[in-house]
């Protein structure tokens, strides 16, 4: 306002100077390189990919290192960057049974075609303080084996699909458009392509807390971990000049198909029912609790009762969306003052009121004692 | 390539659109935008240098360049539809699938005020979403702001004389009935030679009579 | 003060003028024809992400970006005023994606983008007047689910906004929104008129210029064309009422405008000033002054 902001321009232009200087911090400590965010915080950048829906390692790196490491804010980056893109179309479905794998497990089986495989993990690990990392003390090399580069590794879920006993994916045409919640605006209900894209994109935090919700039986799901894999997957677009498919390269993905109960209906047998999780990146725990949401908001469509928040699909998809969210939360720090003008004005004239009234049934109390 | 190849492919491509891509329907889109919120206000339109094929008009192919693309079902009339000529250039320019059928229309490009089905026909929208609805780009010879009916609703101080020509045939009485739908309802944008109208669902129409 | 300013960072050659594509810019544009089609109607539109927060005007900046072009002349305020911090930001990506002249002036401005008010100066068929809309949905606050809110304005049915409005003169004895306070646009639907006061809704009713409404964060676009009819929702025995300040502003001494509580000093002391901070300018170079004289902080060298 007149005073407060007069020469505004001035105040921003220096408050993201010394914002610039505080994110360089002890400039006697050298700069941080984007490979060494892309490569010693992988993690922090898958999640910034996924959430940003963008599969771009180096660009999620800088988004890290501009905004000091704040994930929501580097995903933020991410988004307003991915939006200026030029779009050329829609590639193929990848086929994560043919993914390169780097970790694959599974809690419902012992052992099972293409095997156990732990992978890249912090389970199992002592959470202890390791004091030689602080010493920059270089880890031993695991050991390592070749395999064979073409095999294919059944999901769990096509397994029981074989048998019946979980219920087999919608089939899908093959031209059926999928949709796209960046190009459309959600409505509701929402199919199950937004949704999942929706969830993709969605908060890890959030869905963390709703997944877990699920599990205290705030909308019980019985799940089971049928598989978790990480690794590589190729990627192919269709050129329609061409009339075939070429491979635009590879892409990192985690995937989590959970296995849950469901005591059938009238027009279905009892059989296992499906949640889904995938991200691009390593997400285990983000894929985890996508696939947990994902299963309960599938409660309408699968006729169970919709009394908790996680299967209330307006609910969730409608507040997933950290960009959306901190946008929303922060915007209070802008400037109210005119609605709150019109509030003080409000309160101070029901107040006066109020008071008058008051006083006035005092007096009456008082004439009546008096009488 | 050889010349003889290059040469033909130069020969059949599709006349130029807009100049200047960005700014152009910029200033085409104001002149529509007026057009709606001032209804029955005749909008001049910048100077285009727009040569589109025969029989498409430039204020009308100026609307079409400027608000149709690949997420636009687009329905031509059926002298429209009969012309390559005419079908390959609004596809090369906007990409807009074409439909048969009225009702699937998101934007309708008439030609000739004959050629006008039942307005009916297109779609009005649904209660819950009444922009889901067909906008129809009807190319006339003449807009006036004089001499015709009477036009009242948003966007009209007290009331606003109008009139076309060619008139479609029943066509006022239709619109009269389109508005009756309100707040579902179809919309028209006229396309004049350089100019436009509009006439939006919202609009009370009178003076038919006269 | 009509002025191009020195500009830095997102040029023209790396960004479409305006920032957007010219596809998104053909989607608003398409929603915006609806919008005015349907006068408080809120269209839903497929918001693109912008890189300012949503929460902050990426609504109202979709809606400019569709709209400006290289000839006009852009004023942006936020609280009434031209200074405000976020004003100040959002002007600066505008001057550094077009390029246009902007103004403080509301007179010389062929679009202004406000966040909470409407200027105090008639605006003219000329004109375009952009809101930043937080949440578009008048009823959301009484039911929160879309589906349901979505139904009530198919069947036109606002029986709970009366109910509410009706449990508040109950409860103290007036309506008790002072802010957002709902309209009636067109005799068909309820519109939120964003957080603006209800000292300027009845602005809103026959306005000669058209406005637009934005809001991105919830993916909504209305409009109320010029001449359209809005009217604050009320009671016979509950009328409307404009707010009142009981004494004119302190450094122009106007009346009948918004006013903004500026607190002086610690004990307490205070001033009322025009809200509109080039209403409030204009009026002072015109030689009109307040019963404060001239500004008592900028007579203290604090700006």
């Amino acid at each position: 306002m007149y005073v407060a902001v007069k020469g505004g321009e001035k105040a921003i232009r220096n408050a993201h100077k010394l914002m610039a200087r505080d994110r360089r911090g002890d400039t006697s400590v050298p700069s941080l390189g984007l490979k060494q965010i892309s490569e010693q915080l992988y993690l922090s950048v898958s999640r910034v990919m996924a959430e940003g829906s963008l599969f771009d390692a180096e660009l999620a790196a800088l988004g890290i290192k501009q905004s000091r490491g704040d994930l929501i804010e580097a995903a933020f980056l991410m988004r307003a960057y991915r939006t200026t893109l030029p779009r050329f179309g829609y590639s193929k479905p990848i086929d994560t049974a043919k993914m390169l794998i780097r970790r694959r497990i599974s809690a419902t089986y012992k052992d099972l075609p293409g095997g156990q495989l732990l992978g890249p993990t912090f389970d199992y690990t002592q959470r202890l303080l390791d004091f030689k990392l602080a010493a920059d003390g270089e880890a031993p090399a695991p050991e390592t084996q070749e395999f064979e580069k073409e095999e294919v590794v059944p999901r769990v879920t096509d397994l029981l699909n074989d048998e019946g006993l979980i219920e087999p994916d919608e089939p899908i045409a093959p031209d059926t458009p999928v949709g796209d919640i960046t190009r459309e605006p959600l409505t509701f209900p929402a199919d199950r392509d937004l949704r999942l894209q929706n969830l993709a994109r969605g908060d890890e935090g959030f869905l963390l807390a709703l997944g877990y919700s699920t599990q205290r039986g705030f909308g019980r799901t019985h799940p089971f971990a049928g598989e978790i894999r990480l690794g590589e997957v190729e990627v192919d677009f269709f050129m329609e000049e061409l009339g075939f498919e070429v491979p635009l390269g590879t892409m990192t993905v985690t995937e989590c198909q959970m296995i849950n109960q469901f005591q059938g209906s009238a027009s279905a047998p009892p059989q296992f029912t499906r949640g889904y999780g995938l991200v691009p990146g390593q997400g285990e725990r983000k894929v985890m609790a996508m696939a947990l949401v994902d299963r309960s908001l599938r409660a309408e469509e699968l006729g169970e009762e919709i009394d908790s928040p996680t299967q209330d699909q307006e609910f969730v998809l409608s507040h997933s969306d950290n960009v959306q969210a901190t946008g929303f939360v922060e915007h209070l720090k802008l400037p109210h003052y005119v609605d709150f003008q019109s509030e003080l004005e409000l309160i101070r004239k029901v107040r006066k009121e109020w008071q008058e009234k008051r006083e006035a049934a005092e007096q009456e109390l008082v004439a009546e004692a008096a009488q | 390539m050889s010349t003889q190849t290059a040469s033909s492919i130069f020969a059949k491509a599709p006349a130029p659109g807009l100049a200047d891509p960005v700014h152009d329907a910029q200033s085409v889109f104001r002149s529509a935008m007026n057009a709606l919120a001032q209804p029955g206000t005749v909008q001049q339109l910048d100077d285009l240098k727009l040569n589109p094929p025969a029989p498409l008009s430039i204020a009308a192919t100026a609307l079409v360049l400027t608000l149709c693309d690949y997420d636009t079902p687009l329905w031509l009339d059926p002298a429209l539809a009969a012309s390559e000529t005419v079908k390959n250039y609004i596809r090369f320019h906007t990409a807009a699938p074409f439909v048969e059928s009225p009702a699937e229309a998101a934007f309708a490009l008439v030609s000739d005020a004959k050629l006008l089905p039942a307005v009916a026909s297109f779609s009005a929208g649904t209660a819950e979403y009444p922009d889901r609805s067909t906008t129809i780009i009807l190319m006339v010879d003449e807009l006036t702001e004089d001499d015709g009916i009477t036009l009242k609703g948003p966007g009209i101080k007290t009331e606003q004389q109008f009139n076309v020509a060619p008139t479609p045939a029943m066509f006022w009485q239709q619109m009269q009935d389109n508005s009756a739908l309100y707040p579902l309802g179809i919309d028209v944008i006229f396309a004049g030679a350089n100019q436009v109208a509009g006439l939006p669902r919202s609009i009370k129409i009178t003076g038919l009579e006269a | 003060m009509t002025e191009r300013v020195e500009t830095q960072g997102i040029s023209g050659e790396h960004y479409n003028f305006a920032y957007l594509d010219e596809q998104t810019k053909r989607m608003i544009r398409r929603t915006i024809l609806k919008g005015i089609a349907v006068p408080g109607y809120q269209v839903p539109f497929a918001a693109r992400e912008m890189p300012m927060p949503y929460g902050w005007g990426t609504g109202g900046v979709q809606v400019t970006a569709a709209v400006i072009g290289k000839n006009d002349c852009l004023k942006m305020i936020d609280q009434g005023s031209d200074d405000t911090t976020n004003a100040v930001a959002l002007r600066n990506f505008f001057v550094e994606t077009t390029g246009v002249d902007t103004t403080t002036k509301t007179k010389d401005a062929s679009i202004i983008q406000t966040r909470h008010r409407i200027p105090e100066e008639t605006l003219t068929k000329d004109q375009v007047l952009v809101y930043q809309v937080p949440i578009p949905e008048p009823l959301r606050f009484l039911e929160p689910r879309e589906t349901e809110t979505r139904k009530m304005h198919a069947l036109e049915e606002y029986g709970l906004m009366h109910v509410k409005l009706y449990e508040d003169i109950a409860k103290f004895g007036h309506i008790a929104t002072a802010y957002a306070y709902p309209v009636m646009v067109q005799d068909r639907y309820v519109m939120d008129p964003s957080p603006t006061p209800k000292f300027d809704n009845p602005k809103m009713d026959q306005m000669e210029a058209l406005q637009l409404f934005g809001a991105g964060r919830e993916k909504r676009i209305y409009a109320i064309p010029p001449h359209t009819k809005v009217v604050s929702l009320d009671f016979e025995d509950h009328p409307f009422e404009v707010t009142k300040f009981e004494q004119p502003c302190a450094i122009c001494g106007a009346e009948e405008v918004y006013l903004d509580e500026v607190i002086l000093d610690d004990d307490g002391n205070r001033m009322f000033v025009c809200s509109d901070s080039d209403f409030c300018e204009e009026r002072r170079d015109a030689g009109h002054v307040g019963h404060l004289g001239t500004n008592p902080l900028e007579a203290e060298g604090n700006d």
